[in-house]
């Protein structure tokens, strides 16, 4: 339990502690990446992000909701190498509608306030991510996982 | 940025860029003391080539392969093996190079220099810590100068150093080497002295030899040594040495010779001249206002001060230190070469008589009484053996270490443990061992008579040849029971090694020569073509002793393990006794005296059980790549058979990657059915690694927790080129 302890603690301070992620979504086999500010629940079980429905990520969610996100604390500097840590994520997405979207929104605005104004706008979409897998990156080579069971 | 500073022009605000030790000559040379003529290389001449070379972020790397904590020593050591070939690859740049090979030239012409480390940082505390880096004596001409200044660079991360790192506050960020180079007096008399006695706070101590003081400061050459009173500076006490050899320069260093008969007759240094060195470092201790801890050194009757630092003794506050007896492991040559020579002729064949001796012993006609005085016995004997072990075979394994280091400052190959392949056609107890094993599978593999008996009834004809093969195999290295199961039941029957044949005999004989001899000459030659005629016979000693040292390191374990197995039978013969006693098939006689014997040994009476993760909560961690130290080239693809317990190996499989805590010498014997082997314990030169690399198999260790993580059955990729374990196919 204590191995869990620590990479789900890892995890959770590497998610928190970075406001943007690479998100990756895939139409007709062509994969498609996209950097989105996000957040995670504080179970990591979700992750949420905000993007206009008109963006090709979104239709690509539409198509296909298997996406994966890439989190990490490079600094683009050589000591990234040894010092940065890295998560994949994967999980299906989906559109979250109606009342569902306050407590998430909430956590959202708490760790992105600038973005109210585009997290309110009607032609944006709250998108929830269930997560299925992380996939924790350390030390360079070092991967452990975390898979979130039903 | 200037890279190089000469002594006189270096001052208080240079200390972060010069060091401890650049900065004390500096001071002792202002205030009036003779120093020899003295240049300091700049910590920032160290930044420009670590930063210029991108070796600051590869250092950065070794260091995070694992977490400090963490790694064993051995670990520690081949990381710092590791970051001192990566020093020896990457030449300095040409215009780093070009002005300081042109400041050494102009200064010392064609003099003999020493190059010394002075490590420094950002607050200077590392400057007093003595024998964590290294230091050259006798070098000569701006480019071997230049050589060794890059040497001493790579000391920064000796594995002294690195066990040391938070004393010393090593960091890759911060920390940095200034290097002296320093005029080499060739002293008449040389020596040591200590302001203040370490183990009296009113005394002094000088030391002296004669020549020059690096046999002292080594410990190879014994010194006279001088008691002073630090208030009246007269001399208390003299104890002299024995005074047998001295340290002269040779070609390119020192050496020990023998010391002239007329100059062993007088101390190296009178009365009074035993007082002007101690008003000398008194002198060094007023201007600095600390004691000081002073080498120095005596020509045509004028005392040099080579170096002065403030007395300090390394020491840590963790009662369960035992840092000072991993670096007690370094041993010279010389000390070595003895070593050997009383492990060969004296230790090994004693070992080797003493478990012949026990297992003429027929146990069973024993009383109780006399049982439970033998168990005693052994346990006793085994004790004593295991000390020695420790005592006197472990550092002998340093000669592996010495020729490494050798081979690499000769050869800078891109594979720091290519000097392995050089002493890997040894003939280990073991690996003999498994080729018999071979060939009793052979006999199988051609026999499908003998096949199938062995696998119905298990019954063997007496008179066969297999069957005397066999029991020539268990007179020699015992029948795998105790093996197999850990010595907790030592069958003295012939199953679990038949049940070994079985399995090597339902695949292909297993090709011998995987060790690739034609690579190995070709690596010799190439080896020794580094040095010319009169270097070349040291070399060949160099690797001699190692080759000897290698071979050692698993056949001790195997001798032993025959001196352990004499114990295990004399406890196992106790335990059936009281065994036979609860079911009532023996009066009790002395029975208590064999319970209380065992019980006052704690021998476990039955295997340990160890925990496994358990599944099934929501969270679920799984590993999927780990990261230990690349121990044998190679990749492999298995499932993994993990030996929690002894008894495990009876399970083993062609084919299986062997994972396991340590592998123990006298399980090597599954090792040739591996297609890899993964260990927790780390190392490059632990059993595993050097079984594996016999066989040419894939092998990574120091693997944390790798018994626990990877679970029989997992499939796993053993890469041992990166030092990388992946369990599983990667399907998501």
């Amino acid at each position: 339990m204590a191995e869990t302890d620590d990479i789900r603690r890892q995890i959770t301070d590497l998610c928190s502690s970075q406001k943007l992620a690479v998100l990756c979504t895939h139409r007709e086999s062509q994969p498609y990446a996209s950097l989105v500010a996000f957040v995670t629940s504080k179970d990591l079980r979700y992750l949420y992000f905000i993007t206009p429905k008109t963006t090709r990520k979104f239709k690509n969610i539409e198509a296909n909701p298997q996406i994966s996100v890439l989190v990490n604390s490079s600094e683009n500097l050589e000591s990234d190498f040894h010092r940065a840590m890295a998560v994949t994520i994967i999980g299906n997405a989906a559109e979250v509608l109606g009342r569902n979207r306050e407590g998430p929104i909430k956590r959202y605005l708490e760790m992105h306030p600038y973005l109210e104004d585009f997290a309110k706008s009607p032609t944006c979409a709250l998108v929830q991510v269930k997560v299925k897998s992380y996939f924790l990156v350390r030390n360079f080579q070092n991967v452990m996982e975390l898979h979130i069971h039903e | 940025m200037r890279l190089v500073l000469p002594a006189s022009e270096i001052s208080h605000r240079h200390r972060r860029k010069v060091g401890g030790k650049a900065l004390a000559l500096s001071r002792l040379l202002e205030s009036g003391i003779t120093i020899p003529d003295t240049l300091c290389v700049t910590g920032d001449a160290y930044q420009a080539y670590v930063s210029q070379t991108g070796l600051r972020e590869r250092i950065a790397l070794e260091l995070h392969r694992k977490e400090f904590s963490q790694m064993r020593w051995e670990e520690i050591w081949d990381c710092a093996t590791r970051i001192r070939s990566l020093f020896l690859r990457k030449p300095i740049p040409l215009p780093i190079a070009s002005d300081l090979r042109s400041a050494f030239s102009s200064r010392f012409s064609g003099k003999a220099v020493a190059v010394r480390s002075s490590a420094l940082d950002e607050d200077g505390s590392a400057a007093s810590f003595a024998g964590l880096h290294e230091s050259f004596v006798n070098i000569r001409g701006g480019e071997s100068i230049l050589k060794h200044v890059h040497l001493v660079w790579a000391s920064l991360w000796s594995d002294a150093a690195l066990l040391y790192r938070q004393e010393i506050g090593l960091s890759v960020e911060k920390s940095a080497m200034a290097v002296v180079v320093q005029e080499l007096i060739a002293g008449e008399r040389s020596g040591v002295a200590f302001t203040r006695n370490p183990n009296a706070a009113s005394q002094g101590v000088v030391e002296s030899v004669h020549g020059l003081n690096q046999g002292l400061v080594d410990g190879i050459v014994e010194p006279d040594r001088w008691i002073l009173d630090r208030r009246t500076r007269e001399i208390i006490s003299h104890t002299p040495a024995q005074r047998k050899y001295w340290m002269v320069p040779d070609k390119d260093g020192v050496h020990k010779a023998p010391l002239p008969l007329e100059v062993s007759q007088h101390p190296p240094l009178k009365q009074k001249e035993v007082q002007t060195v101690f008003d000398t470092a008194m002198q060094a201790e007023e201007f600095f206002g600390a004691p000081q801890d002073v080498e120095w050194t005596v020509r045509d009757d004028v005392t040099y001060l080579l170096q002065s630092r403030a007395v300090t003794t390394l020491q840590s506050e963790d009662g369960d230190d035992n840092r000072g007896w991993y670096l007690s492991l370094h041993r010279s040559f010389d000390n070595l070469k003895v070593l050997r020579h009383r492990i060969e002729k004296e230790l090994i064949p004693a070992m080797i008589r003493e478990a012949d001796r026990l297992s003429k012993l027929d146990l069973s006609v024993l009383s109780d009484q006399d049982l439970a005085e033998e168990v005693k016995r052994r346990w006793e004997i085994n004790h004593k053996w295991v000390n020695i072990y420790w005592e006197e075979f472990i550092p002998f394994a340093h000669g592996i270490r010495l020729f490494g280091q050798y081979y690499n400052d000769a050869v800078q190959p891109d594979d720091s443990y290519e000097f392995i392949d050089l002493l890997s056609d040894t003939q280990m107890v073991s690996v003999k061992r498994n080729q018999m094993l071979e060939e009793l599978a052979d006999i199988i593999r051609n026999d499908i008579g003998l096949s199938e008996k062995l696998r119905g009834s298990g019954q063997i004809d007496e008179t066969s040849v297999f069957n005397i093969k066999v029991e020539r195999f268990i007179r020699e290295y015992g029948d795998l029971s105790c093996s197999v199961t850990g010595g907790t039941q030592c069958l003295h029957a012939k199953e679990p090694l038949v049940n070994i044949l079985l399995e090597m005999a339902t695949h292909p004989s297993l090709p011998t020569a995987r060790r690739r001899l034609q690579r190995t000459a070709k690596l010799k030659e190439a080896f020794f073509r580094r040095f010319d005629e009169a270097q070349r016979a040291q070399a060949a000693d160099v690797l001699d002793l190692a080759r000897a040292s290698y071979q050692l390191r698993d056949d001790d374990n195997i001798y032993l393990g025959r001196i352990e197995a004499q114990l295990l039978a004399a406890i196992q013969a106790a335990r059936h006794r009281l065994s036979d006693l609860k079911q009532e098939k023996r009066p009790a006689g002395d029975a208590r005296i064999l319970a209380d014997i065992l019980a006052e040994l704690d021998h476990p009476d039955s295997p340990k059980t160890i925990e496994v993760n358990s599944t099934g909560h929501p969270l679920e961690i799984k590993p999927r790549q780990i990261v230990g130290q690349p121990a044998g080239p190679g990749i492999a693809r298995g499932s993994a058979r993990v030996i929690h317990e002894h008894l495990d190996l009876a399970e083993f499989q062609h084919g299986d990657i062997l994972v396991c805590d340590a592998v123990d010498p006298n399980m090597t014997f599954v090792v040739p059915l591996a297609a890899a082997v993964v260990e927790r314990r780390g190392g490059m030169l632990i059993h595993g690694a050097i079984i594996a690399r016999e066989y040419g198999l894939p092998c990574v260790t120091g693997i944390p927790d790798a018994t626990t993580l990877v679970r029989t059955g997992d499939e796993v990729t053993v890469d041992g080129y990166l030092g990388i374990v992946t369990v599983g196919s990667g399907e998501i």
